[in-house]
């Protein structure tokens, strides 16, 4: 258990160097669908950080009294648990918002990033690393959906958490609110990460010698 | 002696392969868990069917009087079912009282647009002959063009339609009284909710008309019931809106 990482080094690298949209690439199928506008997106981060913290603190717990072949059974099974209470709170609490979210907030039950910190980390550190874990990571994802909701309704609609940023005379993108808006912002951001990551890289090759 | 190890050894691989020993966490954390959720949907189910029904209920008095309206309404809930032959559609239809005057009635109908189904609130006035105004609880339509239908700019050219011709949709300017202008790019999601809507308005016509709730004043008989009045009851209160 010595190489495995420290509570800290887990919430760091959940965040830029491990960001589950940017660099693990999962989680697409929400990332995609609900970033038209800021506030939906970030209704959505929060409820898979809700789902994630629980489902790790949850797991880690009984990570000893885990048999290997059905960890991935009770992994879903505790998942499902937490989605399912989000989205019956958010139909309770938020009704609009739940009805905007549709089907994505049920769908978190599939979603890779959870399943993926269960078994990465969860099952094998503790409940603190796993929380850690847990908050690094969604962090992480929600940075990624800001970014790219933030894109998608400003060029969209001129717009930003229903508030109006551009100039009125702004001609609203339309195409940017639709799903082929979703590609264009994810392509070109995910290729501005990957710049950014490989000149990081080669800056520190070279200052190594 | 080696005998009894022998069997010792099938005996513990027996009780290794037994499915308790092998998955009682998995049944006890379902079990848990599915006590935990029937919990939480004992508690927030009435909370999200009142959502449901608010959402409609809030909409009533602007649908019926415009937006400034700030009568205090009495809402009956009825559902009426119309439709010929085998196929028979039924409309929760909510009927509106200022005092013991009808103000009219807003139908709640459901049908296929263009992506997925619509669901629209129909304002009637209390004779059945004029659309009051219409509004849209759900759709699915295509973001930036289908889904236009909400904007409240759109759905105002329904305000004041006669109910006795069907709706029509026209993709230039509207020139008769029973015509729509089309969302631009977004034709068949105008003729759907079109659709929806003359549907909606031909089925509840005729038993609205036909004295199922009575407009004018209220009969006695009627009054004593009142239907829709218990403790949950959204009878008062939703004019403010």
């Amino acid at each position: 258990m010595a190489d495995q990482p420290t509570p800290l080094e887990r919430f760091i690298n959940g965040i830029l160097p491990e960001n589950p949209v940017y660099r693990q690439v999962l989680g697409m199928c929400p990332t995609l669908a609900v970033t038209n506008n800021l506030k939906g997106a970030m209704t959505m981060a929060g409820a898979v950080l809700f789902v994630l913290l629980c489902a790790n603190v949850i797991i880690s717990l009984i990570r000893n009294l885990l048999k290997p072949h059905l960890r991935i059974v009770v992994f879903t099974l505790t998942i499902a648990t937490f989605v399912t209470i989000v989205d019956r709170f958010l139909a309770a609490y938020m009704y609009q918002m739940s009805k905007q979210l549709g089907p994505y907030i049920p769908l978190i039950i599939v979603n890779c990033i959870i399943i993926c910190r269960c078994e990465v980390c969860a099952s094998k550190q503790s409940v603190f690393t796993a929380a850690a874990d847990a908050a690094g990571q969604s962090l992480g994802y929600a940075l990624a959906l800001a970014s790219i909701a933030s894109v998608r309704e400003i060029m969209g609609t001129g717009m930003l958490f229903g508030l109006r940023v551009l100039p009125a005379a702004w001609p609203d993108w339309v195409i940017m609110v639709l799903p082929p808006g979703a590609f264009l912002t994810l392509g070109l951001l995910m290729g501005l990460a990957n710049y950014l990551v490989a000149r990081h890289s080669a800056v520190e090759k070279k200052a190594r010698g | 002696m080696n005998d009894s190890l022998h069997t010792e050894n099938s005996g513990n691989k027996r009780v290794k392969k037994n499915f308790l020993v092998q998955a009682w966490l998995v049944i006890f954390l379902s079990t848990f868990f599915g006590v935990a959720l029937a919990a939480i949907q004992l508690t927030l189910s009435p909370k999200i069917a009142a959502n449901r029904l608010n959402e409609t209920l809030n909409k009533v008095p602007g649908l019926l009087l415009g937006d400034q309206a700030a009568v205090p309404m009495k809402i009956i809930k009825r559902s009426v079912t119309a439709g010929a032959g085998g196929v028979k559609k039924t409309y929760s239809v909510f009927a509106a009282r200022v005092g013991s005057r009808s103000v009219g009635y807003v139908v709640k109908a459901t049908g296929q647009g263009y992506a997925d189904k619509i669901d629209v609130l129909i304002g009637l006035d209390g004779a059945l002959n004029k659309i009051t105004g219409i509004f849209i609880l759900g759709q699915k339509e295509t973001p930036g063009l289908g889904a236009k239908m909400v904007d409240p700019a759109w759905r105002a050219q329904f305000t004041g339609k006669l109910t006795d011709k069907p709706l029509k949709v026209v993709k230039t300017k509207a020139h008769a009284e029973n015509e729509i202008d089309a969302i631009t790019g977004a034709t068949i999601s105008s003729r759907s909710l079109c659709a929806i809507i003359n549907q909606a308005v031909h089925d509840v016509r005729g038993p609205l008309a036909s004295g199922l709730i009575p407009s004018g004043p209220i009969p006695s008989d009627l009054n004593k019931t009142k239907p829709g009045k218990g403790p949950n009851s959204p009878s008062n209160g939703h004019g403010s809106k």
